[in-house]
């Protein structure tokens, strides 16, 4: 296996060659949204790469801070396609602190299941790209047809399949009833055993695991410098994840673990994302229990003044990818001054350079797929 | 020689008799064809004669020369709608088997989704004929027109029984080789002509998968060869009902091949040349329209001929297990097919279960695995051979 200080590239050697630039992207079978990355060839092996992105800029923090703060909810679903769930809670948080009130219990475990639903969709959504880029479609559909089960538990929960439009400032818009928690159980119950229909088929496969091991290394040192979050930072060593480490809502009356592994290569990655999934699961279970144990009549929701004190603030939380975080200005009327998102995806994909250098070109869609690429919210 | 009736027009002789008939052995094909000259000649001339009554030209289509001219024409459009057919039933299969590997249903159009197929085949066929600017025209016509033909002629290669084949050549098995390897350098060729990276970064893939699969498939051949004594391919059926299939001294060699044929076919895990996680299409990308359906109907082409490649070396050819001497004359072709199909099988099965492997993986693979086993293979024959075992 070719590690990356393998290739030397000797430019006093007798053949002479030429390296060469190939764009890949923005339409491009690898490329998993709109972006492009030039990546210069020396033969197979990428000697210098470059991320460009912006195709899918829709002036998103501008257009806030012409609505009310109600308003900018649905537009938070459309920041991340895959997980949308996590950036409308993360907004809803930012708004309530700014605001400075404490949501209802139940209404705080209700948010959580919401997120873990869709750290598990995000995940299998993942799992399915890296599929399509090692050539086997199998994963890809397998995985689909698991992500399908949680898509309907979104539906049993809110009523919409992807943009869910369901956290609201102060609360959520619906509590859950007897189906959903009957329906989330069975669901997870059968998750945990179907997942490992393609677990096995990736890990009992020396093909699979060859691809992704030893390829997209990064060192402690190197994630921390870049700022990488989530999944990919945790592959590298470091025991780093808010949910346990700056708990919001009541992510520190479960019990979970956080995955951590030191190799830093693309299969630590994978590894990570599926004990995730599994965590997540385990989430679920514990906040079914516990809302189950408030009571049915309990409030979920708080009614909330349409206007903003004036100050600032800044909330963070972990997503499916990493690290994102919001910071709320408001000038006390009922629309954001000023409104900031940070995407834990415009930062990791700046490590695409360190990433691909020295890679094969094989290897550069298994790679970049290893960082959960998602457009809509890094262009925003 | 005058006219009564039709039946005059269309003789039905032993094909055995004529001078011209060029080839050694009785063949079915030709057989078949020189029957069916005969009968579309004869009504022809008749309709001629019918018009025009006492003229040479009616006397001259039906005259040995001519029918065996058209014969040949009509023999090589009998094989090759064969090799079409069959070809079609493995496309076919594949996206069937496929289907149901990953939960869904596969095709659905016609016959069980058989027509899908024929439904591609016309939707590629009406396409506009794109030919972009800056590639060297010659050389990216001609390649693909090489490819496509190479790999068509190779599958008509491929005889279906002992009465059903093109030429019973003695170097059978070794030609089928030189045709099969051809392609690759065209493919290269291809590539460089399409004046596209991906298609270049392509090229140069198939030229590095030709490198690590080729000896070592070329060794287990020469080892089957030793084994029958012979490159015929008859001859090496033959062999095979005389002693035992070839699959029982060489069960390393037969599992070594079956990887190395999936190669041969550029399918996955060894499709690096068309990777499409990164090279879009690889040397196909340039290619559109009726280019690239006859360029993917090439590759099932070539996918059937690895898998009669593995049947004719290892699984006893058109043989039919347990049968006595007399079975072997029944229905030899179906029996032929049903194995390429079983081998093919194994191949979607791969597809479906294995990730693409990358570029020095692959050689590594070729070089440090598949020769090595390939040589084992051929100790171990030269072993039993010696002992006086075969």
């Amino acid at each position: 296996m070719m590690a990356k200080n393998d290739i030397v590239y000797d430019p006093d050697s007798h053949l002479q060659t030429d390296k060469m630039w190939v764009i890949m992207g923005p339409q491009h079978p690898f490329s998993h949204g709109l972006w492009t990355l030039k990546a210069q060839l020396d033969g197979e092996i990428v000697t210098d790469a470059e991320p460009i992105i912006g195709y899918l800029h829709r002036g998103w923090e501008k257009e806030c801070e012409n609505r009310i703060y109600p308003k900018i909810i649905p537009m938070a679903d459309r920041l991340c396609y895959a997980a949308s769930m996590t950036y409308t809670h993360l907004y809803c948080m930012t708004v309530e602190k700014a605001l400075g009130i404490d949501i209802p219990e139940k209404a705080k475990y209700i948010r959580m299941i919401g997120d873990e639903i869709c750290r598990i969709q995000s995940h299998l959504m993942w799992l399915a790209a890296v599929g399509t880029d090692l050539g086997n479609l199998t994963v890809f559909l397998w995985s689909m047809r698991e992500r399908e089960f949680f898509m309907d538990l979104n539906v049993r929960l809110c009523g919409a399949r992807m943009t869910t439009n369901f956290p609201r400032i102060g609360g959520v818009r619906n509590d859950i009833n007897d189906d959903f928690v009957m329906y989330t159980k069975r669901c997870i119950n059968r998750f945990e055993k179907a997942i490992w229909d393609v677990i096995s088929l990736i890990d009992d496969s020396s093909t699979f695991v060859s691809r992704m091991k030893g390829t997209g290394v990064l060192t402690r040192e190197r994630c921390a410098n870049l700022g990488i979050t989530g999944p990919a930072m945790r592959g590298t060593g470091v025991d780093f994840d808010v949910r346990r480490d700056d708990p919001y809502d009541n992510y520190d009356k479960v019990e979970f673990e956080v995955p951590v592994l030191k190799d830093g290569d693309s299969y630590s990655r994978y590894k990570i994302r599926i004990e995730e999934m599994f965590q997540s699961c385990k989430i679920i279970m514990q906040a079914l229990e516990k809302i189950q144990a408030i009571g049915k009549n309990a409030p979920y929701r708080l009614k909330v003044p349409s206007k903003v004190p004036a100050g600032r603030a800044f909330m963070r939380m972990e997503d499916p990818r990493g690290e994102s975080m919001m910071c709320l200005i408001s000038d006390g009327s009922d629309k954001p001054y000023r409104l900031k998102v940070r995407s834990p995806i415009f930062v990791n994909v700046s490590a695409a350079k360190p990433l691909v250098q020295g890679c094969r070109i094989a290897d550069v869609p298994v790679v970049m797929a290893m960082i959960d690429m998602c457009l809509g919210e890094t262009d925003r | 020689m005058g006219y009564s009736s039709i039946l005059d027009w269309i003789i039905f002789k032993d094909v055995m008799d004529n001078a011209f008939y060029p080839f050694a052995s009785y063949n079915l094909p030709f057989d078949i064809s020189y029957k069916l000259w005969e009968i579309i000649g004869g009504l022809i001339a008749w309709l001629v004669n019918l018009l025009l009554p006492g003229n040479g030209l009616s006397t001259w289509l039906i005259s040995d020369e001519v029918s065996n001219v058209f014969a040949l024409v009509i023999f090589m459009i009998v094989i090759f709608a064969i090799a079409f057919v069959v070809t079609l039933i493995s496309l076919w299969m594949e996206r069937k088997v496929l289907g149901r590997l990953m939960d869904r249903r596969g095709t659905m159009i016609g016959l069980k989704g058989f027509l899908q197929c024929v439904a591609d085949g016309l939707k590629t066929f009406m396409k506009e004929n794109v030919i972009p600017r800056k590639v060297d025209k010659t050389t990216y016509m001609w390649t693909a027109a090489l490819i496509i033909g190479t790999s068509v002629l190779i599958a008509c290669m491929i005889p279906l029984s002992p009465r059903w084949f093109v030429v019973n050549y003695g170097t059978g098995l070794l030609i089928i080789m030189a045709l099969f390897a051809l392609a690759p350098f065209f493919i290269l060729v291809s590539g460089w002509a399409q004046n596209n990276k991906y298609s270049l970064i392509g090229g140069m893939r198939a030229a590095e998968l030709m490198i690590s699969y080729e000896v070592p498939m070329l060794i287990m051949i020469a080892t089957t060869c030793l084994l029958a004594g012979s490159f015929n391919i008859n001859d090496i059926i033959n062999a095979q009902f005389d002693t035992v299939w070839f699959i029982v001294p060489q069960i390393i060699g037969f599992i070594t091949f079956i990887f190395c044929a999936t190669a041969e076919a550029e399918r996955v895990p060894f499709d690096i040349a068309e990777a499409e996680a990164e090279l879009v299409e690889g040397w196909q990308t340039e290619y559109a329209g009726m280019k690239w359906g006859l360029i993917m109907l090439a590759d099932y082409m070539r996918g059937y001929v690895s898998c009669a490649m593995v049947v004719i070396m290892y699984l006893g050819g058109w043989l039919i297990p347990f049968a006595s001497a007399d079975m072997n004359g029944w229905i030899p072709e179906i029996v032929f097919l049903l194995k390429v199909w079983l081998i093919f099988f194994i191949m979607i099965l791969l597809r479906g279960a294995l990730a693409r492997v990358r570029t020095d993986q692959i050689v590594n693979i070729g070089w440090k695995v598949f020769m090595p086993l390939s040589v084992l293979n051929l100790a171990v024959v030269l072993v039993l051979k010696l002992g006086g075992v075969f």
